[in-house]
């Protein structure tokens, strides 16, 4: 077996098991173990969880497949999320997107070159009344501004 | 107009630890808790008239008399912290705030329907307030106020923390039990009566994080004092919100029952940069738009806003202002709903792809005349012939916006 949890993740698995009537209920908890541990979920991992979780790889596929925060690729070390929703929208999103999009030099959906950014166009983030709202990685970003986006873009190594 | 049941911490500093909260009143509903029969409790939130926060504003009481008593598996709990409507961040706020008020709300609710396991389902991208809840989950754990025996009393209970990963149909109530089995969010077929979810064959019941926030309310007070807020059918408090094009943005708490209109002046300080209101969505994207001129009269409960031809929803209102161009919504909106569906039913996921390419089509100044009849009969392929009320919802979009902006659609067609 190539792909492994690294200890602190079987430990959580094993915990896990305790609190679920079936460990089928694991299969989202740990494919969150599998990207925190590579930045993203490869077909090794997959085949690893299907047989922790007594399943076939393909079930894996099909559930990892339908959630949109995992990746099935390898990302940008920062993904850039912009909310594209209607309260957002009606807030400015729009030139904060364009703002992002000019200063990096590529497009929504897309990842610069060195694989440090990407931008991704999402669906509301529950942050309508603090619109428009941005979300680098795990951290909101909320009542954006394109300064704000100068200043966290110049802070991020 | 405010009024502080649920959010009576949220201005309190560090409200979310622990110490904190319990100098501040919480789990002091518990004593008397443990006082009641199980039932005594149930039937104590059935007659406060306490109804579903999580949109749909069904009776609490009897969609807990569902689940079988006594009944030979065990029963769960759980909560809808899902949060995706457009418009919606109310659950949130108790979250960040006082995550304990969800807790103590959770054993109340837990012990009325002999659980003694309860899940609470948060979307993905709430990172940080999984982290907070988390936080108040261990605290609970260590001060002895859940595990083995809460508070010294002969009940269990244990509380899970399960992150979704982003896909808001795993709000809709089955979806989010399909998610919780780890499967694909698909919602499932509804039964002919009504009946409990089911949690791998067992009873279970999915409630909205608000809903079980205002339970120790009335466990402590009794339901004549719950009562004591709203109206009649619907009674108690709300966390409204307010985005879009308004001066004060945000989530404010008042009862049911207040005037809309009084509602965006008073508290919302009107529409931002002195500018007219056109339209409001009155609880989140799923409903009926309102025009400016319709909600002369309206307030906010359920009953006021079915009898004006929309829904309260989730209470999160997204308002704008004279400057904005309904078909540019309605793309938008499209674009949310093509993106979201599940895709098990064709009419939704054929018929909402559809809608969003024909708008598309006649923004583009493309369109005719018969590209809206077109968009209009995909209303009706849309309503009433799917799994879920998803598909629904954008057939209320097509019709709604059409119909109360008709020029404005018929201005960009040949
Ligand atoms: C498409 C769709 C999305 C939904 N999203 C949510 C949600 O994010 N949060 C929520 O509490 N309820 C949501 N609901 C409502 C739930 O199905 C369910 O009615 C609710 O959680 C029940 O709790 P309540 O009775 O306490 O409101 C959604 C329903 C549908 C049809
Ligand atoms: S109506 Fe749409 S979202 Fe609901 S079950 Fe059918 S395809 Fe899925
Ligand atoms: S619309 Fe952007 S956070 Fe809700």
């Amino acid at each position: 077996m190539s792909w492994q949890f690294n200890a602190e993740n079987e430990n959580k698995f094993q915990d896990l098991l305790k609190r679920y009537p079936k460990k089928n209920s694991l299969a989202l908890p740990a494919l969150w173990m599998i990207q925190y541990q590579d930045g993203w979920i490869c077909e090794d991992a997959m085949k690893f969880l299907a047989k922790k979780l007594d399943t076939s790889p393909m079930d894996i596929y099909s559930v990892a497949s339908f959630y949109t925060m995992f990746h099935l690729q390898p990302i940008g070390k920062y993904n850039i999320q912009v909310c594209k929703t209607l309260s957002c929208k009606l807030r400015g999103s729009e030139d904060i997107k364009k703002h992002i999009e000019n200063r990096l030099g590529i497009k929504a959906g897309e990842s610069t070159k060195d694989m440090k950014f990407t931008i991704t166009e999402v669906e509301c983030l529950g942050s309508c009344g603090t619109a428009p709202c941005v979300c680098i990685n795990e951290d909101y970003i909320q009542n954006t501004t394109p300064q704000m986006i100068d200043e966290i873009l110049d802070g991020l190594k | 107009m405010i009024k502080k049941i649920e959010s009576r911490n949220f201005n309190i500093k560090d409200s979310h630890v622990l110490q904190v909260a319990r100098q501040n009143g919480r789990y002091s509903s518990l004593e008397k808790l443990f006082s009641m029969s199980c039932e005594d409790v149930l039937n104590e939130v059935d007659k406060s008239g306490l109804r579903g926060k999580g949109g749909g504003g069904a009776a609490t009481g009897g969609k807990w008399k569902l689940v079988p008593n006594p009944s030979k598996k065990p029963t769960y709990l759980i909560v809808n912290a899902d949060e995706s409507e457009p418009g919606t961040f109310k659950d949130r706020q108790i979250l960040e705030y006082d995550p304990h008020l969800l807790l103590e709300g959770i054993i109340c609710s837990s012990y009325a329907l002999h659980a003694h396991h309860a899940y609470i389902y948060i979307r993905g991208e709430y990172v940080f307030w999984a982290k907070r809840l988390q936080i108040a989950i261990d605290e609970a754990y260590k001060a002895g106020i859940i595990g083995e025996s809460v508070l010294g009393y002969d009940y269990k209970l244990d509380i899970t923390l399960h992150r979704g990963a982003g896909a808001y149909i795993c709000g809709e109530k089955s979806a989010l039990v399909e998610s919780l089995e780890g499967k694909r969010g698909h919602p499932r077929l509804k039964p002919q009566q009504k009946e409990p979810e089911w949690f791998f064959g067992c009873p279970a019941v999915v409630n909205n994080v608000e809903t079980i926030a205002s339970v120790p309310y009335i466990v402590e007070n009794g339901f004549k004092a719950y009562r004591e807020f709203g109206t009649e059918k619907s009674p108690g408090t709300m966390l409204f919100g307010m985005s879009g094009h308004v001066e004060k943005p945000g989530i404010y708490e008042i009862q049911f029952g207040e005037s809309m209109s009084e509602f965006i002046e008073r508290i919302g300080r009107g529409i931002k940069n002195g500018k007219k209101l056109k339209a409001i969505i009155p609880g989140g994207s799923s409903v009926p738009v309102l025009r400016a001129d319709e909600i002369e009269g309206i307030t906010l409960d359920y009953e006021s806003l079915k009898a004006h031809g929309s829904s309260l929803g989730t209470g999160g209102m997204i308002l704008m202002d004279e400057s904005v161009f309904m078909p540019d919504v309605v793309k938008n909106l499209f674009e949310f709903y093509h993106h979201e569906s599940c895709g098990q039913c064709t009419p939704c996921r054929e018929g909402v792809g559809w809608s969003d390419k024909l708008m598309g089509k006649i923004l583009d100044g493309h369109g005719t005349k018969k590209d809206l009849d077109t968009l209009l009969s995909l209303s009706f392929i849309l309503n009433g012939k799917t799994i879920c009320v998803f598909a629904p919802s954008v057939a209320y979009i097509i019709d709604s916006y059409i119909g109360k902006f008709k020029d404005e659609f018929y201005s960009l067609v040949k």
